[in-house]
């Protein structure tokens, strides 16, 4: 099978690339993006670092192949910026003390992001449910269940 | 965050974590450096065998492939703990790990297919993989140097157990048996090495120990540890499995000297399962007496440690397994004996706790069949036993501070464990439910064991009154880069943005041992506070001079040096003056600490440590009768830190590490049979996910120590140590039943219930 070309709106931009057919999405968007924010941690669709959002709906980079991007929204974790600040997960990430190697982080990030997207104000059941395919060995998930609690709040 | 009054003890978001959370972290995973080279290794399917031959000429003529190398390419020194281990595996193999060649190539996938493409002829050994059937006479042997396949054996004691025996009122004997376990860091293990044209190495590493790391590579690689630079970018967690070398390192450096260009080495998931450390199996045989009060009288350990094929740094975990036998709790006569030995399963290394969860889940379910047998309840049995401030024990250890009488009452009584224990009724019809307790000692400020455990620091503040902390030290993840912040933050009157820590380049850095033993808090937190000091004795005596007021007269407070309450003069002027206005004197200042631990003698005994961790855990579970799973209801964890530095971050360490103790406890095991890694992903092998994870309530007592920084120690391994036994503890007061095995598996639990008929056999109408 021959190389394909995709065109898809990556982080809000379109871009366009040229795939293997075998090729991974977290592949494309690492070595072709530079995007590493999303991590190889298995590469058999069982850890969650690799998530990305396709069209808003979490997916995982490593079992999503490459072609399959093309026209469709795709938004890794650098693109949950809010602006130059970092988005709102991202940042009750940060203060919750939801971070330790942080290898996990991103994956984290998008799930959660992901999950806010479907219930804008979940319980904390929904939250644990939601990030059930995302392994963290540091933190033990409390503090990162929490910092999805918090990003969820209203802002007073 | 505003300037708190004290940067102690406050809710400090890590330093690193806002570009963690951006994805922005380029971590050594993550990095390419122009010209890379892929390295892929081919390893033994065998788990004893002779090589017969090697063919690599079919690997040549792959394309992209740049170099493949075998045992007999490169000088092939022996290397690890007990200097058993090479690069390559040239004549024989011992293990399914076993390196024979390696292939740098232009693609990862190229390398990968050059690997598979060797040809090795093997000639099948007789293996052997039940530890105490390597130890027997006539066993096969692994390494001609030791014929009796016991690398390395441990004999500790205090008092005379006879005398102890005969003390009792009641002895218990029991074996335990403990499993296969690993690290699972979320990044997989990985290695750049590339060479600059005048020889030079530089090394993109993972290690926690990069001095020791250089210094042992440099042997390795035929290079002076000088002419390496360790790089330590940000890595995706280690836990103990970075403090040894393995041979993937050295091996990437003879591929890039091949070359002549950088390589890369980065496992893939399933490698890690097959190729990375794991925790020591373990089969304790316990003996534990005590009085007809409950006063413990005297524990008799026999170890047996499955140590694999070659011996890494986790063969020493017996100096941690003995100060739990010696001295958690005040036991006055102890032994403790431990045998290693080699089989052709992979091997064991470090991994946090380093021992101590094997120990403490047999010491720690013995006091419980124990008070079972006074007729007390275990709380009062261990009050009775506890080890207090001042305690010198039998092994030399000595409690400069303790809290574990407060942890004790502290986690007892956040779960209500005297008036709900033994009387918990069941939320669900088919269901028991019960609280478990246990306790942890470990040293909390590192542990003698090289000439040194000291750490070096250099400040530099600079003519913009910012302070760069160049510290020895290592962070992998568990946020030392923050807390070293705060305490410079907190001697330098500054704001916490107004520090940076610089932790990362041998070629910058001043010496450290490296990240283990709990250490760093204490260690590296004295070295910055020392440094902090010095310069703000400058920076006041400058002050004091130029103002001409006497020095004892001023502070230092929100980036300003102060008269009382008065601004007399921002800092950054003041270096600037100091700078260009005649003094021309830099403001450097460099520290290195020694804590005041002791390198114990032939039997043992010292004080290894200048500082120890207290912890106690008590475990609310259900367990499901017609199924066997335990299901962790609540976790209630005290743990004496000495003192809070940083809230948030303590409560990660701890909340983390009681989930890893829960999966030691529950679900996780590394499943070795016949020297083959029969679950080698994580579909098979259970690490717990956020819905398992139950609600953790902690309690911090704060026994301030003496010599801790702002009186704190290290408590980066104590939470994970106890979960465990406390686990097994709650299982017995649920049902009646103790297990002695890990991990509580739904079958284990389940055969264990219908063994004892507290559930019904589903087989036993048929
Ligand atoms: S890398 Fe995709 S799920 Fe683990
Ligand atoms: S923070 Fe390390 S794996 Fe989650």
């Amino acid at each position: 099978m021959s190389d394909v070309t995709i065109a898809f709106r990556l982080n809000g931009r379109m871009v366009s690339a040229t795939v293997a057919p075998t090729q991974a999405a977290l592949e494309c968007l690492r070595d072709q993006f530079a995007l590493t924010g999303a991590k190889l941690g298995c590469g058999e669709g069982e850890c969650g670092a690799c998530a990305i959002l396709l069209d808003g709906q979490a997916a995982l980079g490593c079992l999503t192949p490459a072609a399959d991007l093309d026209g469709r929204e795709v938004r890794t974790v650098e693109g949950l910026r809010d602006g130059p600040a970092l988005g709102r997960i991202q940042a009750a990430l940060v203060h919750e003390g939801a971070v330790q190697c942080g290898f996990c982080t991103p994956g984290m990030a998008v799930a959660a992001a992901a999950l806010l997207a479907e219930h804008p104000a979940p319980t904390v059941e929904q939250i644990r449910r939601g990030l059930e395919g995302n392994l963290c060995r540091c933190t033990g998930y409390v503090a990162i269940v929490q910092a999805v609690q918090t990003a969820a709040e209203p802002t007073p | 965050m505003t300037a708190p009054q004290s940067w102690i003890g406050q809710r400090v978001p890590k330093l690193d974590a806002p570009d963690k959370a951006a994805g922005r972290t380029r971590y050594v995973q993550d990095l390419v450096v122009p010209g890379m080279l892929a390295g892929a290794i081919r390893r033994s399917d065998r788990v004893h065998a002779r090589i017969v031959h090697i063919d690599t000429a079919p690997a040549m003529r792959m394309p992209g492939v740049h170099a493949v190398l075998t045992a007999a390419d490169i000088d092939n020194v022996p290397f690890g703990h007990g200097k058993d281990n090479t690069p390559f595996k040239g004549d024989r193999v011992r293990c399914v790990r076993d390196e024979i060649a390696a292939v740098a190539a232009d693609t990862e996938a190229q390398a990968r297919a050059a690997c598979a493409a060797v040809v090795v002829e093997y000639e099948n050994l007789p293996a052997v993989f039940d530890p105490a059937e390597a130890l027997r006479p006539g066993a096969p042997v692994l390494h001609t140097g030791h014929p009796d396949n016991r690398p390395f054996t441990y004999d500790y004691s205090h008092g005379d157990l006879a005398t102890g025996e005969q003390a009792s009122a009641h002895i218990v004997e029991t074996v335990f048996r403990l499993p296969f376990v690993t690290h699972c860091c979320l990044g997989t293990s990985c290695i750049v090495a590339e060479f600059d044209a005048r020889g030079r190495l530089t090394l993109h590493s993972l290690t926690q120990v990069p001095f020791l790391y250089r210094r042992d590579m440099a042997a390795i690689c035929g290079l002076q540890p000088e002419d390496i630079r360790v790089l330590q970018g940000p890595i995706g967690g280690a836990f103990g499995s970075k403090l040894d070398i393995y041979p993937y390192e050295p091996i990437a450096v003879h591929l890039a000297r091949a070359t002549g260009r950088p390589v890369r080495i980065l496992f893939s998931r399933q490698e890690e399962f097959l190729a990375s450390p794991t925790r020591q199996p373990a089969r304790i045989r316990l003996r534990s007496g005590c009085d007809g009060e409950g006063r413990l009288t005297f524990r008799d350990a026999s170890v047996l440690l499955d140590n694999g094929a070659y011996t890494s740094w986790g063969a020493t975990t017996p100096f941690v397994m003995m100060q739990t036998f010696s001295s958690l709790y005040r036991v006055p006569h102890v032994r403790f004996a431990t045998e290693v030995a080699y089989t052709n399963n992979p091997y064991s290394g470090s991994f946090r706790g380093y021992g101590n969860l094997q120990a403490t889940f047999a010491v720690e379910s013995h006091l419980d069949m124990l008070a079972e047998k006074v007729g007390i309840d275990p709380l009062t049995l261990r009050k009775r036993n506890v080890n207090k401030v001042g305690d010198v024990t039998g092994q030399g250890l000595r409690f400069a501070s303790c809290g574990m009488q407060k942890c004790l009452h502290e986690a007892a009584r956040s779960a209500g464990y005297r008036s709900r224990r033994n009387k918990l009724p069941p939320l669900r019809p088919g269901t028991l439910r019960g609280l478990g307790m246990a306790s942890m000692l470990h040293v909390g400020g590192g542990a003698k064991i090289y000439r040194s455990d000291g750490c070096g620091s250099v400040l530099t503040l600079d003519d913009f009154g910012k302070a760069t902390l160049v510290t020895g030290s290592t962070d992998i993840g568990q946020g030392s880069e923050t807390v070293l912040a705060q305490m410079v933050a907190e001697v330098l009157g500054l704001h916490i943005d107004r520090v940076q820590v610089v932790n990362t380049d041998t070629d910058v850095k001043p010496w450290d041992v490296g990240v283990h033993a709990s250490r760093t808090s204490y260690v590296a937190g004295n070295s910055a506070i020392l440094a902090a000091k010095q310069a703000r004795d400058k920076l006041l005596a400058a002050a004091a001079a130029q103002f001409g007021v006497p020095v004892e007269m001023l502070t230092l407070g929100g980036g300003h040096v102060l008269l009382g309450d008065r601004e007399l003069e921002p800092i950054d002027r003041l270096v600037r003056t100091l700078h260009f206005s005649g003094r021309h004197e830099l403001l450097v200042t460099h520290a290195y600490f020694e804590p005041s631990s002791v390198a114990q003698d032939r039997g043992f005994k010292g004080n290894v440590s200048p500082t120890y961790a207290f912890g106690t855990h008590v475990v609310e579970v259900e367990v499901e009768l017609d199924s066997g799973i335990v299901r962790v209801l609540a976790v209630h964890a005290a743990h004496d830190v000495g003192r809070v530095l940083n809230a948030l971050g303590i409560e990660g360490q701890i909340e983390g590490g009681v989930v890893m103790g829960l999966g030691y406890a529950l679900t996780e095991e590394l499943q070795v049979r016949q020297g083959q890694v029969r679950n080698p992903c994580f579909r098979d092998y259970h690490l717990l996910t956020a819905p398992e994870v139950p609600p953790i309530h902690m309690r911090f007592v704060e026994s301030a120590d003496p010599t801790g920084p702002f009186g704190a120690k290290g408590v980066g391994e104590a939470p994970a140590i106890c979960v465990a036994a406390a686990v097994a503890n709650a299982v017995f007061d649920a049902t009646g039943v103790r297990f002695t095995e890990l991990p509580l598996s739904p079958e284990r639990v389940l055969q264990g219930l219908i063994d004892a008929g507290v559930a019904a056999d589903p087989l036993g109408g048929l």
